[in-house]
């Protein structure tokens, strides 16, 4: 079992021809999922790879019955490729994206009120169902299938969590990076939802970072209805304030978002905090290990 | 971004915000000139930094004359000033601002910040006008007022109206408040800033409002739409090997330790600064040399780090996912034997093409103290700099 995605998700990719669309197509494709169709203004018609290419994302849902598609269009346009996306009735978007306008982002979340779509992102490196499907850029061999839940707000550093549970053994249900922008579609407790209902996930690994209060909200959730066991790590402890690492989204501003304080957050919830992220793999045998004895 | 306050008053000008009239100097005769073209009786000289908190640290005056104003120009141009938030080095003040005064009645605050929460523009009042919003906030928080503007509607008259009554606002003055928070709203939403901060809005005493101090900053995602702000950047005020690092598109902050980092991934990045520290050491900063990252690229992430004195060893930690660990290791080998590396450089490499990376350092001839993880590499790298690993 698994969340948001398995093996019959049919998946659109919005940008297909650039180069990062290419790459990551012919991955996932590899990897076994069902890329059944591109998106590219001007181009429909012609095909890449074998998979047709449309002007637009309706035509491409009624031709395909496409129930996900992925953004890697740039920037710019990033936002009016989600809007289209969620006036075709998409219901799972993935904005691969960096970059993209926070003031975009507000509209586009107001747009999406209501509406049956589910965007994850921006900014982010997308979802994986380990041997199933897998959505986004992330390096598919990393992973194995399993029973272990993982949501982060990084990419590379979600790798290196992923890395760590499958050298352990521990393979995992569905990864899903939400992103690192202020703004995202789906944050946290979306996630921690799905995964509570989802019989196939037995623990969940969190990775958070410095930077608004996903984590606190995150952490008060998790104490008032979550029912599996939680493991977490806050990157950015070193972090000083009022600096911008990296992520749009990873700044601690007016003395809040800070590392110490999402910790004590999480703390308080009973959720066990890894303190060095070498250690995301091995805090989740040991709470898991002391769970079960 | 950050700009300057004489910027932002500017922009909110040409917004139709109400600000003083006011003209910018950079030498004590402009500032002369200045005080004699705005033909007012009195001004007021501003130090222009990106910092808050000038006006306790002595850098703003009222002056009465052409002659007083340029004396305290020159007492301010070329020197630092010290401000709480400068750091006790200070910011050397380039620029003055001269600027009409006003006979102010009350001062108030008014503030617009995206909403990380509530996912849209926030708009923050209080009567406490002149003091930092976070210690209103912390002190008294009922003072602190904040209305949602909805992105399709825009700033509903009505809630330009209850933010003037609750500032106790009467008259007159409730239209120029719905009228000044409009254009205050448009001049944000069409510049992509990020913040606005006026401190203090006052209440003049003929009842009129005017933005007595500005603060603007831009969210750097949204830059590509407005190249004339793009343009306001201040290099002076910025850190040159984040200026450096900019240019190569990398994203890179100074610290003060001393152990270089060069990660993929923002993420990765600040907890491979975490795992230094964790270790016992102080990482020199954060580099995050993206996803797709080319040789080029690292070797101009390399010297960036390496320009920094107080570097005492480099541990590079990648995560191959799109970036290939072939490409990282090319691009290390290329940038050591250029910059003739002189501190102990660990790698811990991961993910696609890893063996081939491995290779290419190994026949490089380079020397590389190689680490199986993250914890190995954090404890090598503390190691070089002969210090013992304290976890």
């Amino acid at each position: 079992m698994s969340i948001l995605v398995d093996k019959n998700t049919r998946v659109l990719t919005q940008g297909i021809t650039g180069a990062t669309g290419q790459i990551h197509t012919r991955a996932c494709k590899q990897y076994g999922t069902q890329m059944v169709g591109g998106v590219v203004p001007g181009k429909g018609g012609s095909d890449f790879e074998g998979i047709p290419i449309f002007d637009t994302v309706e035509q491409a849902r009624k031709a395909t019955g496409a129930n996900a598609t992925v953004i890697y269009v740039p920037p710019p346009f990033a936002a009016d490729a989600i809007l289209e996306a969620v006036a075709a009735g998409i219901e799972l978007i993935v904005c691969i994206t960096e970059g993209v306008p926070v003031l975009d982002m507000v509209k586009v979340k107001r747009y999406l009120r209501g509406t049956k779509s589910r965007l994850i992102g921006p900014n982010c490196p997308g979802v994986i169902t380990p041997g199933a499907c897998k959505i986004g850029i992330m390096p598919g061999y990393i992973h194995q299938p399993g029973d272990i839940g993982v949501v982060s707000r990084s990419g590379t550093l979600t790798y290196e969590a992923v890395y760590q549970l499958t050298q352990l053994g521990f393979g995992q249900s569905t990864c899903v990076g939400i992103g690192g922008d202020p703004i995202i579609g789906t944050g946290f407790i979306d996630v921690l939802s799905l995964f509570n209902e989802d019989p196939g996930t037995r623990a969940v690994i969190m990775i958070g970072e410095i930077g608004g209060t996903a984590e606190e909200d995150a952490a008060e959730f998790i104490k008032q209805y979550f029912k599996k066991p939680v493991v977490a790590f806050i990157a950015g402890q070193t972090a000083p304030k009022g600096r911008r690492m990296g992520h749009a989204g990873a700044i601690i501003s007016g003395g809040r978002g800070t590392a110490a304080d999402k910790i004590a957050a999480l703390r308080r919830a009973g959720i066990h905090v890894a303190m060095s992220p070498a250690e995301l793999g091995m805090t989740m045998k040991q709470t898991l290990d002391g769970a079960s004895a | 971004m950050n700009i300057h306050e004489f910027q932002a008053k500017q922009i909110l000008a040409r917004f139709g915000v109400p600000v003083p009239k006011g003209q910018p100097a950079t030498s004590a005769a402009e500032t002369a000139a200045a005080f004699s073209a705005l033909n007012t009786p009195r001004a007021v000289v501003k130090a222009q930094i990106h910092a808050g908190g000038r006006g306790k640290a002595g850098g703003v005056k009222l002056v009465s004359n052409a002659a007083e104003a340029s004396e305290f120009a020159d007492k301010l141009l070329g020197k630092p000033l010290v401000t709480h938030q400068t750091g006790p080095q200070g910011r050397i003040v380039r620029r003055v601002y001269v600027e009409q005064a006003s006979e102010v009645a009350r001062e108030l605050y008014l503030g617009m910040v995206v909403d990380r929460k509530a996912e849209c523009v926030a708009v923050i009042a209080s009567t406490e006008g002149g003091m930092e919003i976070e210690e209103v906030a912390a002190s008294a928080p009922e003072k602190i007022l904040t209305e949602l503007i909805d992105p399709v509607i825009g700033v509903g008259a009505f809630q330009g109206r209850k933010l003037a009554f609750a500032l106790g606002l009467r008259d007159k003055q409730v239209g120029q408040f719905v009228a000044l928070l409009t254009a205050l709203y448009h001049a944000f939403t069409e510049t992509d800033a990020s913040l606005i901060e006026i401190n203090p809005l006052v209440l003049t005493k003929d009842g009129n409002l005017l933005c007595l101090d500005a603060k603007m900053s831009f969210d750097d995602n949204g830059l590509f739409r407005h190249p004339e702000i793009r343009e306001l950047r201040d290099p002076n005020e910025e850190d040159p090997a984040e200026t450096e690092a900019a240019k190569h598109d990398l994203s890179y902050v100074h610290l003060d330790g001393n152990i270089g980092c060069m990660v993929n991934g923002a993420g990765l990045a600040m907890a491979t600064m975490d795992i230094v520290k964790h270790y016992g050491a102080e990482p020199a900063n954060f580099l995050d040399v993206g996803g797709g990252a080319n040789s080029q690229k690292v070797a101009a992430a390399f010297r960036i780090l390496l320009s920094d004195e107080r570097v005492r060893a480099v541990l590079i930690n990648i995560f191959g996912g799109i970036m290939l660990c072939d490409v990282l290791a090319q691009g290390v080998v290329d940038a050591a034997r250029e910059v003739q590396l002189r501190v102990p450089l660990v790698v811990r490499m991961e993910g696609t093409n890893v063996e081939k990376g491995k290779q290419i350092l190994k026949d490089s001839g380079i020397k590389v103290i190689t680490a199986s993880d993250m914890a190995d590499a954090a404890r090598r790298v503390v190691e070089a700099i002969g210090a013992s690993p304290s976890a």
